[in-house]
């Protein structure tokens, strides 16, 4: 059952936390975050000089303060994420309570998309690893960058250097000393670079860009790269359900689709990036650009007739696939496009559509002259908030939460979605 | 003037070039140039070459040109003879001995500066035409050791001085935190979504120049402006691989770049005081992705600061007293138009503008940029005594009077230090963000 049925989606706005308050109570109130249900807000708030807590619903979220903290996230499961900083040691505190490891330095943590698996990269003595809730790779490199946790959560991976490379040793380098390390493990092929990569659903898998030497690039899978080599390659993805792995690749100054090193979509693009499938795996788009200056999204190889002069980014299937939405922006405005048709309704900022459970609706957090809305089918919600989080539909589709600061009150509000779309 | 910089010129010691070099076959050489030529060069190409009358009116432009008295094997058009005209005549039938000729000179005789695009009778720009050559010698293998270092550094971490994925986030805590000691409320925000303003940098700044960060962050505190900087890959803007011709990583580069201000769902982009890194991200590296302008507007710190000055969110306590002469970087002015902001700005926080002749788009290049200063140790005299047209036009701005020298970009700063070092000329380097951090009302510490 859809956890979000257990929330309260009773009609009416109700304030959750005056954060006026917490501004008299700290020195300083950092951005504040909410959890998904929207029962609960947070920020990291100075206590005093060098001395830091969160501040959660008005209460600190435990006794201790701490030299620094950052990063703080609600997951989607609900639970409180920080990077915290005590005695000059890193670790990660989910609701307060801290890893018992401690690091050199955490950064770049990851979530899976359900919130239950969280990894991080971290620093020991100048020796890179991952820590996949608290539980530290064995090996440790010397070098390690584009880190990735498997969709199931159950696996990290990250480009590793296992080879030393002298100060400016140009030759070397370029004999190949980086490979993917997946749990702490290298494989044993070495690259030139390792950049993006992906998980299969599974975990089982991994892809990933890599160079082969300076100028030929291909996919690497578990370790075996492709037969074909191209002039550059973007990151990887598994298709949902076949196994099969598809990458843009670049060839004779344009950029094609290819599927486990095999042309895939016909026509060439001057540019196809985030190739994304829908979840039961029958569809497949990308961002494109046909023609210079002009992007917009191909499905399944075909580009929509609307075009956009800057960027298109965000791209979202509907729940059941069939139906697809993305932001485009021309000039200073962003728009929201779906299914090819674009909004009249034009904002200054625009953040990734979500589409309700039917996918019958499509409603966006929006903002304009400073003041931030929620946007259902190119229709305008009548209140401007200081600050607004994405919109969630009830499992039914029929009302929506909005989780709203107001006058510096964080205020729950479940609407009918019907008050906004008509 | 002074004695000569202590490093010498180590002609000969760059492995990049004789290693590179070593490998070449008369048919890779034939068959890269071909490839290169047909496959990458269009329209522009040949109307560039096809145009050109051999007039030689490009030569008074060149600083390289000037400062060795007039010798046409460094003029413009020169270089371009020495090069990609051999190429054409010979269908890229070429030894190892040209290439690395045509690496010395594409690489360390020529920044790429486009002084010599504006005395062309026809515009033809003939930094163009070197990038082509720095093309053909990337394919090649053969580019100079310390900037094909350099991209490996870009290649790796996404940054041109191998800052690793904590130093970054690090510094930047570290940083907030000393100002804090300043101003105790003062804030880096990292990661902050929503942001009117991502603030980019190039990894000089991390990495031995954290004070620049350090008043960054104080400027950006008391304008009151809402700012992030990223905690990922993408903060720096910074691009060799544009000067290396490896165009295939200056986009990846500038693809993370501008897709991490559009993860952090800023409006804007204001980037720190460099030059080369302004090409890349206004010019370069975003068309070679298929933007035709920067998807997320670029504003580079002149106009930034421009722009903080005129709407009063920054006001001047005293203005700086000592008399300053303005360089004008070739990239932001000539390739972005600034001159005019960058005056602006000089004449708001300081008492006395010095004009060095020439100036504006007339500037003469700081004989740094171009990734020349990148090619490291080996050609620091050449590059030196290639500016000597510099230090006459430094020597002239202090005669009047000026006694500091602002230089809005990284490698100008660097590249005069140099000039100034060694042909004593006796000038103090400052950006425009030690001023304006200098003579900015501030709370009291």
């Amino acid at each position: 059952m859809d956890e979000r049925s257990n929330w309260d989606w009773e009609p009416g706005a109700r304030t959750v936390a005056d954060l006026n308050q917490w501004k008299e109570q700290y020195v300083w109130v950092e951005e504040p975050y909410v959890r998904p249900d929207g029962e609960a807000v947070a920020a990291i708030v100075n206590v005093d000089e060098g001395e830091f807590t969160v501040c959660v619903n008005g209460s600190p979220w435990e006794e201790n303060t701490y030299e620094k903290i950052w990063h703080l996230r609600y997951l989607a499961d609900g639970r409180l994420f920080a990077i915290i900083s005590e005695m000059g040691e890193w670790t990660v505190s989910l609701d307060g309570a801290p890893w018992e490891t401690k690091f050199g330095y955490v950064w770049n943590p990851i979530f899976t998309e359900d919130g239950r698996s969280v990894a991080v990269s971290f620093q020991q003595d100048m020796q890179y690893g991952m820590a996949l809730n608290g539980h530290c790779w064995e090996s440790t490199y010397p070098t390690m960058t584009n880190a990735a946790l498997s969709p199931d959560g159950r696996h990290t991976a990250a480009a590793v250097q296992v080879a030393s490379i002298g100060e400016a040793d140009i030759q070397t380098f370029q004999q190949g000393c980086f490979t993917v390390a997946i749990d702490g493990s290298p494989w044993e092929q070495t690259f030139v670079n390792v950049w993006n990569m992906a998980f299969s659903p599974d975990g089982s898998r991994l892809a990933a860009e890599v160079r082969l030497n300076l100028y030929e690039y291909t996919i690497a899978v578990d370790g075996v790269a492709w037969n074909s080599v191209y002039n550059t390659v973007w990151e990887p993805v598994f298709h949902p359900t076949d196994g099969s792995v598809l990458a843009p690749v670049r060839l004779g100054g344009k950029w094609w689709l290819y599927c486990d090193g095999k042309p895939f979509w016909d026509p060439s693009f001057v540019q196809l990036w985030h190739p994304t499938f829908s979840s039961d795996g029958r569809r497949l788009a990308a961002v494109v650009a046909p023609k210079f200056g002009r992007w917009t999204v191909a499905l399944d190889g075909k580009p929509w007739s609307a075009t956009f002069r800057d960027m298109v980014t965000d791209l979202v299937f509907s729940p059941d696939g069939s139906r697809l939405a993305a932001l485009g922006k021309e000039g200073p405005a962003w728009k929201v496009a779906v299914d090819g048709r674009v909004w009249d309704n034009a904002f200054d900022m625009a953040w990734q559509p979500v589409f309700s459970p039917d996918g019958r609706r499509v409603a966006a957090k929006v903002e304009r002259s400073g003041k931030y809305t929620i946007a259902v089918d190119d229709r305008l919600w009548g209140r401007q908030c200081d600050a607004v989080w994405h919109p969630v539909f009830s499992p039914d589709g029929k009302r929506m939460l909005i989780r709203a600061v107001e006058n510096g009150e964080f205020v729950r509000h479940v609407i009918s979605v019907a008050d906004i779309a008509g | 003037m002074a004695e000569p910089a202590e490093e010498k010129e180590k002609k000969g010691l760059d492995i990049g070039l004789e290693k590179g070099v070593s490998k070449l076959t008369p048919e890779k050489i034939e068959q890269t140039i071909n490839d290169v030529l047909d496959k990458e060069c269009g329209p522009r190409f040949k109307t560039y070459v096809e145009t050109c009358i051999h007039c030689g009116l490009c030569s008074e432009a060149c600083h390289y040109y000037l400062s060795h008295d007039n010798d046409p094997r460094f003029s413009p058009v020169g270089k371009v003879k020495q090069t990609i005209w051999e190429m054409l005549r010979k269908k890229g039938k070429v030894n190892g001995e040209f290439i690395k000729r045509a690496a010395e000179i594409t690489h360390t005789e020529c920044n790429l500066c486009k002084r010599c695009a504006m005395y062309c009778p026809f515009g033809i720009d003939i930094a163009y035409l070197m990038t082509v050559v720095r093309r053909i010698i990337h394919k090649l293998g053969c580019t100079p050791q310390y900037i094909q270092d350099t991209a490996h550094s870009h290649s790796v971490h996404y940054n041109q001085m191998w800052v690793k994925g904590d130093e970054w986030p690090d510094t930047l805590q570290w940083q907030e935190e000393e100002a804090q000691a300043e101003i105790p409320t003062l804030r880096i925000p990292l990661e902050k979504e929503g942001a009117e303003i991502m603030y980019s940098v190039i990894a000089p700044e991390p990495k031995f120049q954290a004070q620049l960060i350090y008043q960054a962050a104080v400027i950006m505190d008391q304008a009151g402006v809402d700012w992030t900087m990223p905690a990922t890959v993408g903060w720096d803007n910074s691009d060799m691989a544009m000067f290396t011709g490896d165009s295939e990583l200056m986009g990846r580069l500038k693809r993370a770049h501008f897709e991490t201000a559009a993860r952090l769902k800023v409006k804007r982009i204001v980037m720190g005081e460099c030059g080369h890194a302004f090409r890349s991200v206004y010019d370069m590296g975003n068309r070679w992705l298929g933007w035709q302008m920067p998807p997320i507007p670029i504003v580079h710190a002149i106009e930034f600061y421009a722009e903080i000055l005129r709407a009063g969110k920054i006001k001047v306590a005293k203005k700086f007293s000592r008399p300053v002469t303005l360089h004008d970087p070739c990239n932001v002015v000539r390739g972005g138009g600034l001159h005019e902001d960058a005056r602006y700005v000089t004449r708001q926080l300081c008492e006395t503008l010095v004009e060095m002749h020439p100036n504006r788009e007339h500037n003469y290049c700081c004989c740094a940029g171009g990734g020349v200063i990148n090619c490291g140790p080996p050609y620091k005299m050449k590059r030196i005594e290639g500016n000597r047209v510099k230090a006459e036009q430094l020597f002239a701005a202090k005669a009047r009077g000026a006694e500091v020298l602002i230089t809005p970009c990284h490698n100008c700063h660097s590249g005069l230090h140099d000039i100034v070092h060694h042909y004593g000329v006796g000038l103090e380097i400052k950006f425009f963000g030690d001023i304006l951090y200098e003579v900015m009302e501030k709370p009291e510490g």
